[in-house]
């Protein structure tokens, strides 16, 4: 759990970090490398489960709202909102702090227990920038990307529905998801999207950072980094929801 | 040249380091050697700034690296190379990348200059630079690495060079070259260097300077050739663990008495 004395060492690495790299050209080889691994490569994942998690919302609704009373296309509405409102920022996010926390964590984890970072320091360089920061800026100029594919990939997942199936017919499905559209809602998920990478690049980046001996202290130190960057997550969503949404 | 004045370093209250003075001059081979656990690594660490230290100085030519703010610590660091007991080269950079790296970090060259630098210094620990250049860390040999990795830390042309236990893990004759390797290195560019070894084969093959340390104090200072007629129980008793050396001594002691 986040003790005070973790939470105080987080707050003195995430100053070393936001500093002015010691090369620019170098940052900017970083970026692109690291969305092409953090973001780039979690595209299909975000497809598939997106796709799946639509589908199968969509259906679970149509079961559970038979009623004379509820009009068919507000299973389109409540799909839309469901993916733009939590699926597609805070759920989502959850999925890529297993997925891409784990790796950042192992991967610094590892330069750290085999003395790559004291051979940064050695040089010079201030290793936390040089590693972190790219991570943080690249995950968090992914999100915005990655929240708007996985809302579409569920509204695809539903579409399909509509097209494969009886359960719902397509023009209601149409209606649904244009109904009372609340632009703000997008907006929200993006904003909130934004924090929960930060949280994943930067939780994760410190449990691996300060890994502490052999080859299995990486892997607990990437369990550490899923496990508190999904709770820090589902924290943020509380604050965040209170704030932009009350 | 670096003097350590009167070094005392603990860790949460435990006394690693005990009053730890000694001066390392530029152009030989200064050796810390001792016992596994005796505060080799911490001491060295300690000297570069990589462990804060309790109390005492660390002169590097007049200048106090306890008193250096993070600025003038990091352009210290940048006339410093340092090798590590497993290498610690960048695993997802190729070779040359590697040796590249603090020229890119820091040196103004062009691209051209860096390469030719690289191999230059790829050429100067005996490596091939065509055919090791492209290779990754994990496909070349412990060996080959541990070269690699001196190129990387002569890259900058170091005024100091430190090599923490740098045949560990190498086959004898492997380590006797990384050795050499690194005597010619530091006599040919007048670098101070310091070594931390517990290798004996290393220490008779190369020590010129040799500070002994037990369990964090500084027991017994003096040359390789000193080191067998020292005097000194606990010094005695680590020069003297192996079989081979156990030999010497008795017939040391058998023409001393003839
Ligand atoms: N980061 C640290 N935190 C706490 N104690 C440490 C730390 N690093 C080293 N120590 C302690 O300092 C002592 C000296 O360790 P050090 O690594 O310097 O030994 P060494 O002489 O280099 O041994 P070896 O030959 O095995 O490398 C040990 O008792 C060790 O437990
Ligand atoms: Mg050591």
């Amino acid at each position: 759990m986040l003790g005070l004395d973790t939470l105080g060492r987080y707050v003195v690495l995430m100053k070393r970090t936001f500093t002015k790299p010691d090369n620019w050209r170098m940052f900017g080889r970083q970026l692109p490398r690291e969305m092409v691994k953090l973001g780039v490569d979690s595209i299909g994942i975000i497809i598939i489960i997106s796709i799946f998690m639509g589908a199968i919302m969509l259906m679970q609704t149509i079961l559970n709202t038979e009623s004379p009373f509820i009009p068919r296309y507000s299973n389109g509405l409540i799909l839309r909102d469901t993916m733009l409102l939590e699926f597609a920022s805070s759920i989502m996010s959850l999925l890529l702090a297993g997925k891409v926390g784990s790796n950042i964590a192992s991967e610094i984890g590892t330069m750290r227990i085999t003395e790559q970072i004291d051979a940064l320091e050695i040089m010079g360089v201030n290793s936390a920038n040089y590693l972190i920061l790219p991570k943080v800026i690249g995950l968090i100029l992914c999100m915005p990307v990655l929240v708007t594919l996985s809302v579409f990939c569920g509204l695809l997942g539903g579409l399909g529905i509509a097209v494969l199936t009886d359960m719902i017919p397509m023009a209601d499905f149409i209606y649904g998801i244009q109904y009372a559209f609340i632009p703000y809602y997008f907006t929200y998920s993006i904003i909130k999207s934004l924090f929960f990478g930060f949280i994943i690049a930067s939780v994760s980046s410190f449990y691996g950072y300060y890994a502490y001996g052999g080859a299995l202290d990486v892997g607990r130190a990437s369990t550490n980094a899923v496990v508190n960057s999904s709770i820090a997550i589902l924290l943020m969503n509380i604050i965040l929801t209170r704030i932009l949404l009350t | 040249m670096i003097e350590v004045k009167n070094l005392y370093k603990s860790f949460d209250g435990e006394m690693v380091l005990k009053d730890i003075s000694a001066t390392f001059e530029s152009g030989i081979i200064n050796q810390i050697i001792g016992k596994s656990g005796s505060g080799k690594t911490v001491l060295m660490k300690s000297i570069i700034g990589l462990f804060p230290i309790d109390s005492g100085q660390i002169l590097y030519q007049e200048r106090n690296l306890p008193n250096m703010n993070r600025n003038e610590l990091k352009l210290l660091h940048q006339e410093v190379g340092m090798l590590f007991q497993g290498a610690a080269l960048f695993d997802s950079m190729t070779v040359i990348e590697n040796v590249m790296f603090p020229l890119e970090m820091f040196s103004k060259k062009s691209k051209q200059e860096m390469i030719e630098r690289a191999r230059f210094c790829l050429e100067r620990v005996n490596l091939q630079p065509d055919t090791v250049s492209p290779l990754f860390p994990s496909e070349i040999s412990g060996g080959m690495q541990k070269r690699v990795a001196i190129a990387r830390a002569i890259a900058l042309n170091p005024k100091y060079l430190f090599c923490d236990e740098p045949n560990s893990g190498l086959d004898p004759v492997t380590a006797l070259v990384i050795d050499r390797l690194i005597e010619e290195i530091t006599q040919e560019y007048n670098i101070t260097t310091i070594i931390n070894t517990h290798d004996m084969n290393s220490i008779m093959e190369i020590g010129a300077h040799i500070i002994f340390i037990e369990k964090g104090t500084k027991a017994w200072e003096g040359s390789k050739e000193e080191i067998f007629t020292a005097n000194n129980e606990a010094l005695e008793d680590f020069v003297f663990a192996s079989n081979l050396y156990k030999k010497i001594r008795k017939t040391q002691q058998k023409t001393k008495n003839n």
